[in-house]
């Protein structure tokens, strides 16, 4: 079956001093949940950048959906396909309130107002935000920022996902709850993570990033 | 840390089911009317309705009277002073100054205004969530570009501050101490520049996070305000008040 996200040999280096990414080949297939291992600083957001062409490889291919994806015109169909959610996500949301949050992918792909609103509201009824719709973003505890900022990306209808650390940052209940809605999500996905337990959980594959290279990882 | 506007209330308040649009509407005729008055009696009329409508709205009488004394502060200095400098019949004299009784009623008539003006924009204006009224803004064709101006600054305003106070609090725990040294001065160098850097590198982020849902430089605003019997009611009382004004300056 064709792959839904392709690393072809892929070289990256932000300024001259030192490469980050050496030669990175993986390939994600549809309903694979593939799981990002590494150190702080391996490159591991570096790498879901650069499959979305937020970043350019230096050398390598990067090929999604089936189609090659060289300059930034290629992504823009990519980043309707594939939901990206940050590390942070007070760089996310930003917006005033969650449903316009919500409702700003939906909007920017041009679905009608009527449609938008269902979707959002299903969507936070789906992450179990039901009735947070006229929350302020910026007043919303950790844990209900990241569910939000999930149901951002999931409203957009994403074919995959492309996770960083996910549950960074929050407490149990929370990541517990995080990870009880990813393991229902049909989506693959590309899940960052350092917590061995969340990803045993739902983890399909795992691969880990080292000096540059991908390696597998699965028997870790 | 920017006031929450419901603070200023005591609960559920009457305001709060007029429209955003009428709210800002109505504020903005009101206080340019009231600006123009010179009638004492068109004036009181000003004020008795914004404080009645304050007092019907439930306005919390604390942060009201904080604001409103800090006005009155500077109203007594100028009632001092400006009979001073206002030829007219004396009132009294205190060997070479005379106070003059159009002195006072020019400062009188600026109390009343500014009084007026300010219950106006509380109870009106201050108590709307900063978001709505950009939105609000929004659909008086403020530019666009100002009016996410306001709602970004409203949003990250709070990031940035609890940035500030995080490298702030990783120089106290290093004990650092202000003083009157070059080592305070290029401390504090560094943390206003560090805040830049990061606020530049935080932009980065939120765009390419836009950039990920499909953002292509355009909003779209999802909720449209809805006009509803209540606005009518209010938007017909403020014309009242607001022409009732007008004919008592007339009449003057
Ligand atoms: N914008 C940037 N400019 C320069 N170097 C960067 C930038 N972002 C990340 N790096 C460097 O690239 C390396 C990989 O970063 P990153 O992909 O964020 O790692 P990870 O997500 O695995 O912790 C790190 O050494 C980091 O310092
Ligand atoms: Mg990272």
């Amino acid at each position: 079956m064709a792959s839904l996200i392709e690393f072809e040999n892929v070289e990256f280096n932000y300024g001259p001093a030192r490469p980050v990414l050496r030669d990175c080949s993986f390939a994600l297939a549809p309903s694979e949940r593939l799981a990002l291992l590494g150190a702080n600083g391996s490159g591991k957001s570096t790498l879901l950048r650069l499959a979305v062409g937020l970043l350019h490889p230096r050398a390598g291919r990067i090929a999604a959906f089936g189609q090659p994806r060289a300059v930034e015109r290629d992504f823009h169909e990519v980043r309707r396909r594939a939901g990206m959610l940050f590390q942070d996500s007070d760089d996310q949301l930003f917006c005033p309130t969650v449903a316009e949050d919500v409702a700003f992918g939906p909007l920017n792909l041009g679905k009608p107002r009527d449609e938008v609103r269902r979707i959002t509201a299903e969507t936070l009824r789906n992450v179990g935000l039901e009735g947070y719709e006229h929350r302020i973003t910026y007043r919303l505890s950790g844990g209900e920022k990241r569910l939000v900022a999930l149901a951002t990306v999931l409203a957009m209808q994403p074919e995959v996902l492309l996770l960083d650390e996910p549950t960074a940052g929050l407490d149990e209940a929370s990541s517990q709850r995080i990870l009880q809605l990813l393991a229902r999500l049909p989506q693959a996905m590309i899940l960052v993570s350092h917590d061995r337990d969340f990803l045993g959980r739902i983890a399909t594959h795992r691969l880990r990033l080292s000096e540059g290279r991908l390696l597998p990882a699965d028997h870790e | 840390m920017v006031t929450q506007p419901t603070l200023l209330l005591r609960g559920p308040s009457l305001v709060d089911r007029i429209d955003p649009r009428v709210r800002v509407l109505a504020a903005v005729v009101f206080s340019i009317v009231t600006a123009l008055l010179s009638s004492l009696v068109a004036l009181g009329l000003a004020l008795a309705c914004t404080a009645s409508l304050a007092m019907v709205s439930g306005l919390r009488l604390a942060p009201a009277a904080r604001r409103l004394a800090g006005l009155n502060g500077v109203m007594l200095l100028l009632a001092a002073v400006v009979p001073l400098s206002v030829e007219g019949t004396a009132l009294f004299a205190l060997g070479s100054w005379t106070w003059s009784r159009e002195g006072l009623l020019l400062a009188a008539t600026i109390a009343l205004k500014a009084n007026a003006i300010l219950l106006a924009v509380l109870v009106l204006l201050a108590t709307l969530d900063l978001v709505v009224l950009g939105h609000a803004l929004h659909h008086f064709y403020v530019p666009e570009k100002l009016v996410h101006l306001l709602l970004f600054t409203v949003r990250y305003i709070d990031v940035l501050e609890q940035e500030y106070g995080r490298l702030r609090e990783a120089m106290r725990l290093r004990a650092f101490r202000p003083g009157l040294s070059s080592h305070t001065y290029r401390s504090f160098g560094y943390l206003i520049g560090m805040l830049l850097v990061r606020s530049v590198d935080r932009s980065e982020r939120i765009v390419a996070a836009m950039k990920c849902r499909g953002f292509q430089g355009k909003f779209w605003l999802l909720d449209h305000f809805a006009m509803s019997w209540a606005d009518a009611w209010f938007g017909a009382a403020a014309v009242a008040v607001v022409i009732g004004m007008i004919v008592l300056q007339w009449r003057a």
